[in-house]
């Protein structure tokens, strides 16, 4: 049994799946089922002042006839009065000591606003804040949410705000609907954060009712852009996370969140740079028993890896993460076919000879059987054929030994402008 | 929702006849099957199920890419679990009860269950460990489903078990009674590393009784659990049982299991007697095994036989001929060989005891069927010997509990399993041994904690 502690910026959890700032932590009743079927920890859901909701909040996609692909939501922060949180904060705390309540915070980008909540909930026992500096909707219209998160200059006043109150550590949640999620992370860290969480939802709009021609979803006939997540985004998410995690000057632990539905992909995040991870779509799908699966599932993991403990993963894969400029330009692979495991769909012929590089021929052995076969002098080992392709083992990509050493396109810029400066001197 | 090979017998390799005949899912079927399952809360499926394996945890895991714990999840609850993933009636249990059996096709769990744990076969797992030992001792009588699962949880729980199992391997009607393509014996040699790696004694070749007195087992140990099953094929008490090519159904299937494959069925003509699953196995056993052909008698109709559809149907397919309203009257022989069976048609007459209507025989309707074999299947008799060497109040052979407790007239000895199947008590199938095994475990297990907090 692998120990699957965690400590994200001196916050101990009992594992690394926590539920994030969403509705499934809108309760002391909700937040106290979750640690029942062993989450462990929950960022509560935001707190700030109680602001009215609309009827009509969710829709998601499916894809292929997978429910739930993605999902949206125009859901505010908390519709409950203070108290009432803080009361049920400060019960479930008492009732589960060892699992994480981190309080998750927006008000008016003034500073005793920030003062007067941090002191609040900070009484009640939290075990840490997180700033909702992303929430999309609604909240932004009030410079609040991603409003303040998009601009890192607010990012860093207000968690230097907050930070002048705060004891416990303090994690600012960043918006992923901006351009370089590195520049409000480097705020974040500037005004004196202990970690940064992300991504917050993504703006999106899910569809339009082709008879209706409403949105959707719509409240009354109207809607609005609502933030994206669920297994979608968690592409974009993975990225944002190793993004900071290889930046220089971000050198706080990450929470991350975004897509995540299993221990695969929390463990994936794990590896690209995160502590530990937050779920929310997933569980609004399923309810709170996944967790059984995430935990068992990475326990299992880490056993047959023969790693004694989930911290021993944490950022392993940074490393490898890198800028294009740095790719060996000389490293080469091809598609192969198993013509005993393929099954003639020729997908992959048609892709390769519409879309990439007409290198995937149809042929007729003697018997006339149909067969495809790569010529492997013109693959450029793009991957297209074995992404279409919908036999496992039929096309694998192989490595071709490479004659010439390997050169990143920064080494090869580097070597050209030493030889024009070469020719430079030898002209004059 | 079986997805079985094409059979094409052999009469010159009869063991490729005797291999598994359905072929467990590719990986890509397994997890888009599994992506297929809705992950129902309160699923009916885990209330349909005897063991009340929680099986859309155990099909999450499968498609989260846990085996090991989609394996565990099915071991737990069920200790021959791998067994039951390829002879459970499905169709009667889980499948039948998933939800979507009226909007598509139900998930074909039996399939995934055998996909989670022949995983965990290949990749010779131990899934569980013993517990902290509680210093007590538990004699386990028979090692079938019903003694694996009752020793599997004891062990779990701390207890100190020892199985005392006449054959020379445990497993039971898993190992002996199965018939090898529906069910290999690895499968259940597998089952039984599962228990054996908990430190349970397996004593093999021992039978009670005669190797070690009943007297000795409840001397040694604190508590027996009697887990002994049913014996062989009764006499049908006519003329003609005793000529050679006369066969008990369960020693004819055991044999397809222990021995090297005979060649002395090739083109003979066999008669099964009975409709059961064990008439079915002793019928496609036959025809495996390369009878030209094999007709099985019933003395009542399709609708009164006992034996799944699904297997009904799988011998129909091979070939088996059902000659219903029909019952045997005498074996016909010569030179003490089988050469046919006479038999008399029978109609049904009015309701008997048991609620079906009773066969009478058709006066003067008697004909005689060449046959070269008959094969005994009409049902199964019972240890009486040893129920009565424990002292153990029963009914025909049917071993007396206090329901829901598994306690016998000895407050010492338990009893699960088809040893106290009948009589309106339990039923007959693998999966149910395996609950009242695991039970029975809870049961001795309260019993000793009471204890305890009462002291």
């Amino acid at each position: 049994m692998a120990d699957l502690k965690i400590n994200l910026a001196g916050i101990e959890s009992p594992n690394p799946f926590w539920l994030a700032s969403a509705p499934p932590t809108n309760s002391g009743y909700q937040v106290q089922r979750a640690f029942e079927a062993g989450w462990g920890g929950a960022v509560w859901k935001t707190l700030g002042d109680p602001i009215l909701n609309v009827s009509s909040r969710f829709a998601a996609v499916s894809f292929n006839g997978q429910r739930v692909a993605g999902f949206n939501n125009i859901e505010l922060i908390t519709d409950r009065p203070l108290e009432v949180n803080l009361k049920e904060i400060y019960e479930t705390k008492k009732r589960f000591p060892n699992h994480v309540i981190v309080a998750s915070l927006m008000v008016e980008p003034k500073q005793d606003k920030w003062h007067e909540i941090v002191k609040r909930v900070e009484d009640v026992g939290v075990d840490g804040l997180e700033l909702n500096f992303g929430c999309p909707h609604g909240m932004a219209e009030r410079g609040m949410g991603s409003a303040s998160g998009q601009v890192p200059s607010l990012v860093e006043r207000q968690t230097y705000w907050v930070k002048e109150a705060a004891k416990t550590p303090v994690i600012v949640k960043l918006t992923p609907n901006i351009t370089d999620i590195t520049a409000t992370a480097e705020a974040a860290v500037q005004g004196g954060a202990d970690a940064v969480s992300m991504i917050n939802t993504i703006n999106s709009l899910m569809g339009v009712d082709l008879d209706t021609w409403n949105t959707i979803p719509h409240v009354d006939g109207k809607g609005a852009h609502g933030g994206y997540c669920g297994p979608a985004v968690k592409p974009i998410a993975l990225n944002m996370v190793a993004e900071c995690a290889r930046h220089p000057r971000i050198n706080v632990p990450i929470s991350g969140i975004g897509g995540i539905s299993n221990w695969k992909d929390a463990a994936e995040f794990l590896l690209m740079g995160a502590t530990g991870v937050q779920v929310c779509t997933a569980a609004m799908h399923h309810g709170f028993r996944i967790v059984e699966d995430m935990i068992d599932g990475l326990n299992n993991y880490l056993d047959s890896k023969g790693i004694a403990s989930v911290r021993e993963i944490i950022g392993k894969s940074v490393p490898r993460y890198s800028d294009w400029g740095d790719l060996d330009l000389n490293y080469k692979i091809v598609a192969r076919i198993d013509t005993e495991t393929c099954i003639n769909c020729n997908k992959c012929h048609i892709a390769c000879e519409d879309t990439s590089h007409q290198c995937i021929d149809m042929l007729t052995d003697t018997a006339g059987k149909s067969f495809l076969r790569v010529r492997e002098e013109d693959c450029v080992g793009c991957n297209l054929c074995s992404i279409v392709c919908p036999v496992d083992g039929a096309i694998s990509m192989v490595e071709l030994p490479s004659e010439i050493a390997p050169m990143t396109w920064n080494e090869r810029q580097a070597a050209l402008g030493a030889l024009s400066n070469c020719e430079t001197n030898i002209t004059k | 929702m079986n997805k079985t090979k094409k059979v094409t017998l052999s009469l010159t390799d009869l063991w490729s006849n005797f291999e598994e005949i359905q072929s467990g899912l590719s990986n890509r079927e397994a997890v888009e099957e599994a992506n297929r399952c809705l992950y129902c809360y309160k699923a009916p499926c885990i209330q349909a199920c005897p063991t009340e394996i929680d099986i859309p945890k155990f099909i999450k895991k499968i498609a989260s890419g846990n085996l090991k714990g989609s394996a565990t999840t099915i071991m737990l609850s069920n200790p021959v679990g791998a067994s039951c993933s390829r002879v459970c009636p499905t169709e009667e249990l889980c499948e039948g009860a998933c939800v979507l059996n009226d909007s598509t096709k139900p998930i074909m769990i039996g399939n995934l269950q055998r996909y989670a744990t022949d995983w965990a076969i290949r990749n010779e797992q131990i899934l569980f460990e013993a517990g902290e030992k509680k210093g007590k001792t538990v004699a386990v009588v028979g090692g079938g489903p019903a003694g694996l699962s009752a020793a599997r949880e004891l062990a779990r729980l701390g207890y100190t078990v020892t199985i005392f199992e006449a054959e020379a391997q445990a497993g039971g009607l898993n190992t002996y009674g199965i018939v090898s393509f529906r069910l290999p014996q690895a499968v259940s040699y597998w089952e039984v590393d599962q228990v054996r790696s908990l430190n349970v004694e397996i004593r093999t070749n021992t039978r009670v009784g005669q190797d070690i007195s009943a007297e000795e087992l409840l001397e040694r140990h604190d508590v027996v659990v009697l887990a002994i099953g049913m014996g062989k094929v009764p006499m049908l008490g006519i003329d003609g049982e005793e000529l050679d090519g006369v066969y008990d159904a369960i020693d004819f299937v055991k044999r397809t299991k222990t021995n090297a494959l005979t060649n002395e069925f090739i083109g003979k003509r066999v008669a099964v007697i009975g409709a059961g699953n064990t008439a079915i196995d002793g019928a496609t056993c036959s025809i495996r095994l390369g009878a030209e052909s094999v007709k099985i008698l019933y003395r009542r109709t399709r609708e009164e036989m006992s034996a799944y559809d699904f297997e009904y149907e799988f011998a129909k397919q091979d070939g088996v001929e059902f000659r219903w309203l029909t019952a045997p009257k005498r074996i016909i022989g010569e030179n003490g060989r089988v050469t046919g069976i006479e038999c008399v048609k029978m109609a049904l007459g009015d309701p008997g005891q048991d609620g079906r209507r009773r066969p009478e025989a058709v006066a003067g309707s008697e004909f005689v069927i060449p046959v070269d074999v008959v094969i005994k299947a009409i049902g199964q008799s019972r240890y009486i010997e040893m129920i009565e060497g424990f002292g153990l109040t029963h009914s025909d052979g049917v071993v007396m509990i206090t329901r829901g407790t598994f306690q016998t007239s000895n407050p010492k000895v338990y009893a699960c399993g088809d040893v106290i199947f009948g009589k309106g008590q339990g039923e007959a199938m693998v999966v149910t041994a395996a609950q009242q095994g695991k039970l029975t475990a809870h049961e001795i297990h309260k019993q000793f904690a009471s204890v305890t907090e009462t002291v």
